[in-house]
């Protein structure tokens, strides 16, 4: 008893809803994305999918879901957004690659709770676009309630950002002035041009420090004693790109800007894992696939800044159909909700199936983060990241019923629809208590809105 | 010979008075039960006949229709269209005009007919919009909207009514607000209101609020007084109109509603409070949630127009679906609604993906196809013109393959103000082009 008691514990400690249950979500149809659509069950043991048909051996004493009339689909997966980080941009310096978005985890953001409420349960949260080379970015589940640590996705690539074109131009050009007539705080760049000799004056001195670590690595490997280089931490991730070990995001728009930065790469000897935005890929679809760089692009957005003057919500289905591993990402947490139906708008523009749209907010960008062997697709052995809809999740007259996450039940809108009541009440009462205690000043505003 | 030709032209393709034949398509009018196997004659401009078995004139443009739909055009009740063109871009955005009390400014004559957006929200489906002159900081009226048609060569060819609305941005309660109003972005005083939050303290916040509002009255006082001035003035030498107060007698006589932003409950209330002393008609927009004011709203016959439906919740501890449920909960107090977009251009040709969202959440669908048709048009005063499929009414139509809400459907014709407008626009020659890029 009191071992149970112990784990029970334990268990509401690390916030998780109910300890991993064996599941068998009946009678659905399951959007495998990876193996086609039939109507059937998927078992879920251990935190993982094991197995998926249109028959399938229930083990004994599983919880059974019925998805009568619903549709089963891969857990989301948002490949940008700047959800559950306390800071989004340090934007003092050009090159600001030392700083990690891991280091400011904020695991209580409402925002998580929303986003999985939305289906999602997986999301590449990056540093903000203030700078050529931004801050490092890290993949995380939306297991709301765990703490920062419980939120990492385990095993992801790490990753860093860059970002092109008026963003990190802004801090060149402030107040309206231009470049050098600016006033003294300008930081270059103010340019594209400077934009670009940003990243390869960083690279340049990346390529010598990761030069002087082979040597140095080879020395000791041949049993000599030398005296290391200088650890550089602003450094340290651009040699992890040089060396494969560190994902490239870049946000982008321009077509020659992401051609500039497809040319980087390349003459460097790393690769762009992926575009982020890139609303005009579709006119350089082709270098992009050449460089096998994927592109993670919003499904209709556009005319909110110059740069996007030429963003058009065909951009998905061309880059696709030209070859490119396309996502369709939110970089909102309202958008981050509904990316199902966003991905729904690939069907429209440009005329893709349900399932390479689904594709989109599933197993595409699990490619594109490198986890595609563990999530982005209902099949055997993955993870048991999954979403329950009402009706056809293509639409918007959607709505998430259930969200597993790791085999876990993270929501359950009956339960949600059940549960308000008493929420309310509760909230009532702490504000009786906030108003009885009013003489004390009210706690200061809260977090900053980030411009991303 | 060239003559010859270019009048022959002229008389084959006449300029705007085309007659099209919708033939034998299901028409869901949306005042009345859909009617199976029907045909729609348009003519100058107009619904001339609906019905079953209508004699095709001569020299009409048949559209077979069999198995296809005919729904009234959607209309988007909050929009900046034809003032904004960038968001970010100053120089390309021409609503928030200086100044504090600005009846007299008028969206209609500064719509770009060109816009592009025009051609994006045509497309899918949205007919005609409400452009808002925009509120800019610290103002307490903006300026006259304009119900517009998405597609004409002018902005006169393009109006519906050019004084559709006064809009005003309601004081609120901490601060400033920003331009075009409330927002999830940029709440300003509204969504950050709460005792305490900022600068000055609570009560002497409330001091300047209640200020604003009595400043505001006050204009509406001087502007009866203007009125009954120019009753006995008017006509007799030396009598010089008033620009702002001239724009504010269709207001007074009732002939042209308030559209007042408020946010929340409390603001909702006053907003309702103002309008009653002044005995003017009152639209709430962009309201965040309803409360109290609910009953007070449906008591006054007071509608409301909806922003974006796929919103956060307006407070952090509030339900994860209050913005999906907003409407749902008007519907269930007997208020009239609609929905704007508000804020952004871009999000206009989502309009009808938004009350979808509604629907998911509960509101019955016919409610919600009311909410982008014959809602708008009555609340904005044009329902004699638009909003439904009607004879005499304006021809605002769209055919199309299945339900005008649905993402996935495809609309096959689309016809505004009596003419067939083509279903493309620069997003889809630059699609078309560099799909065929080597």
């Amino acid at each position: 008893m009191r071992i149970q008691c112990m784990a029970l514990i334990t268990c509401l400690l690390a916030g998780a809803p109910v300890y991993a249950q064996t599941y068998v979500i009946r009678n659905g149809t399951i959007m495998t994305v990876a193996k086609g659509t039939f109507v059937g069950s998927v078992v879920v043991k251990d935190g993982k999918i094991l197995e998926a048909g249109p028959n399938v051996t229930a083990p004994v004493g599983a919880t059974v879901i019925d998805a009568t009339g619903a549709f089963v689909t891969p857990g989301i997966i948002d490949c940008h957004s700047h959800i559950a980080i306390e800071n989004v941009n340090e934007g003092s310096v050009a090159v600001s690659s030392m700083v990690d978005v891991r280091d400011v985890i904020n695991p209580e953001d409402i925002a998580i709770y929303r986003a999985m409420a939305g289906g999602v349960t997986t999301a590449n949260i990056l540093h903000g676009s203030a700078n050529p080379i931004g801050g490092q970015t890290l993949v995380l589940k939306m297991r709301w309630g765990a703490d920062a640590h419980g939120l990492i996705f385990e095993g992801a690539v790490p990753g860093i950002k860059f970002a092109l074109g008026e963003n990190p131009k802004r801090a060149g050009n402030p107040a309206g002035g231009l470049g050098a007539n600016a006033a003294t705080t300008a930081r270059y760049p103010a340019t594209r041009m400077g934009v670009e000799d940003v990243i390869r004056e960083a690279f340049n001195d990346a390529k010598a420090y990761k030069s002087d670590w082979d040597a140095y690595d080879a020395a000791v490997a041949k049993g000599e004693h030398p005296i290391p280089p200088r650890k550089d931490l602003r450094l340290e991730p651009l040699k992890e790109v040089l060396e494969g070990k560190r994902y490239v995001h870049v946000h982008s728009y321009l077509a020659d800007e992401i051609l500039m930065i497809l040319r980087i790469a390349d003459d460097y000897g790393f690769k762009v894992r992926t575009l982020q935005h890139v609303l005009e890929g579709y006119k350089v679809a082709k270098e992009i696939a050449d460089h096998d760089a994927g592109a993670s692009t919003f499904s209709d957005w556009y005319d909110y800044k110059e740069e996007v003057r030429d963003a058009i919500p065909y951009n998905a289905a061309i880059m696709q159909k030209k070859g490119v591993v396309v996502s369709l990402n939110s970089d909102d947490p309202e958008l981050m909700r509904h990316l199902n139906s966003e991905a729904g708008k690939a069907m429209k523009y440009g005329g893709l199936t349900a399932d390479e749209a689904l594709a989109m907010v599933t197993l595409n960008p699990a490619k594109q983060l490198g986890i595609d062997k563990q999530v982005g697709s209902i099949e055997t052995g993955k993870d048991a990241d999954l979403v329950v809809y009402d009706k056809f999740p293509l639409s918007d007259y959607a709505r998430v019923q259930k969200v597993l996450i790791d085999g876990k039940l993270y929501f359950d809108r009956d339960k949600e629809i059940a549960g308000q009541e008493a929420k309310t009440a509760e909230m009532m009462k702490l504000i009786e208590k906030e108003k009885a205690a009013a003489a004390r000043p009210a706690a200061g505003g809260g977090r900053g809105q980030v411009n991303p | 010979m060239n003559r010859l030709l270019t009048a022959l032209l002229t008389f084959v393709v006449p300029a705007c008075a085309q007659t099209i034949f919708i033939h034998n398509a299901d028409v869901f009018p949306v005042t009345g039960p859909e009617m199976k196997d029907t045909s729609v004659l348009v003519q100058d401009g107009k619904i001339a006949d609906i019905g079953p078995k209508l004699v095709v004139p001569k020299g009409a443009k048949i559209l077979e229709a069999k198995g296809l739909r005919v729904y009234p055009g959607m209309v988007d009740s909050g929009t900046e269209l034809g003032l904004t063109e960038i968001t970010a871009e100053r120089v390309t955005d021409d609503t928030a005009e200086i100044g504090e009390f600005m009846p007299q400014i008028r969206a209609i004559a500064s719509v770009n007919p060109a816009s592009e957006h025009f051609g994006n929200v045509r497309v899918n489906g949205i007919t005609s919009v409400m452009t808002l002159p925009g509120s800019a900081s610290g103002q307490l009226i903006s300026g006259q909207a304009a119900m517009i048609h998405t597609d004409g060569w002018t902005w006169e060819q393009m109006e519906i009514s050019r004084s559709a609305a006064m809009q005003i941005p309601f004081p609120t309660l901490g601060g400033g607000r920003g331009r075009g109003g409330a927002s999830a972005e940029s709440p300003g005083g509204g969504a950050d209101a709460t005792p305490g939050g900022v600068g000055g303290g609570f009560a002497q916040q409330l001091r300047d609020y209640q200020a604003k509002i009595k400043k505001l009255g006050g204009f509406f006082e001087d502007a009866r007084h203007y009125q009954k001035a120019k009753e006995a003035l008017a006509g007799k030498p030396g009598f010089k109109p008033d620009l702002k107060f001239e724009a504010m007698l269709p207001v007074l006589d009732g002939r042209e509603p308030l559209a007042i932003t408020a946010a929340h409950e409390r603001f909702i209330l006053d907003a309702i409070k103002f309008a009653d002393e002044q005995k003017v008609k009152l639209v709430i927009l962009h309201p965040r949630e309803l409360g109290k004011a609910a009953a007070e709203l449906k008591a006054k016959n007071i509608p409301v127009i909806f922003g974006r439906v796929l919103e956060l919740p307006d407070k952090e501890d509030e339900p994860y679906d209050q913005a999906f449920t907003l409407p749902l909960e008007a519907y269930k107090a007997g208020i009239k609604f609609a929905f704007g977009t508000f804020d952004e251009n871009q999000f206009v040709r989502n309009l009808p993906y938004q009350a979808a969202t509604a629907v998911a959440y509960g509101l019955p669908y016919e409610e919600a196809l009311k909410a982008v048709t014959i809602n708008p048009a009555q609340i904005w005063g044009v329902a004699d013109r638009i909003g439904s499929i009607e004879k005499g009414k304006v021809a605002d139509l769209l055919v199309t393959d299945g339900d005008p809400l649905e993402i996935q459907t495809k609309i096959v014709h689309l016809i505004i103000n009596g003419k067939e407008v083509a279903l493309t626009n620069r997003q889809i020659e630059l699609y078309e082009k560099y799909l065929g890029r080597p």
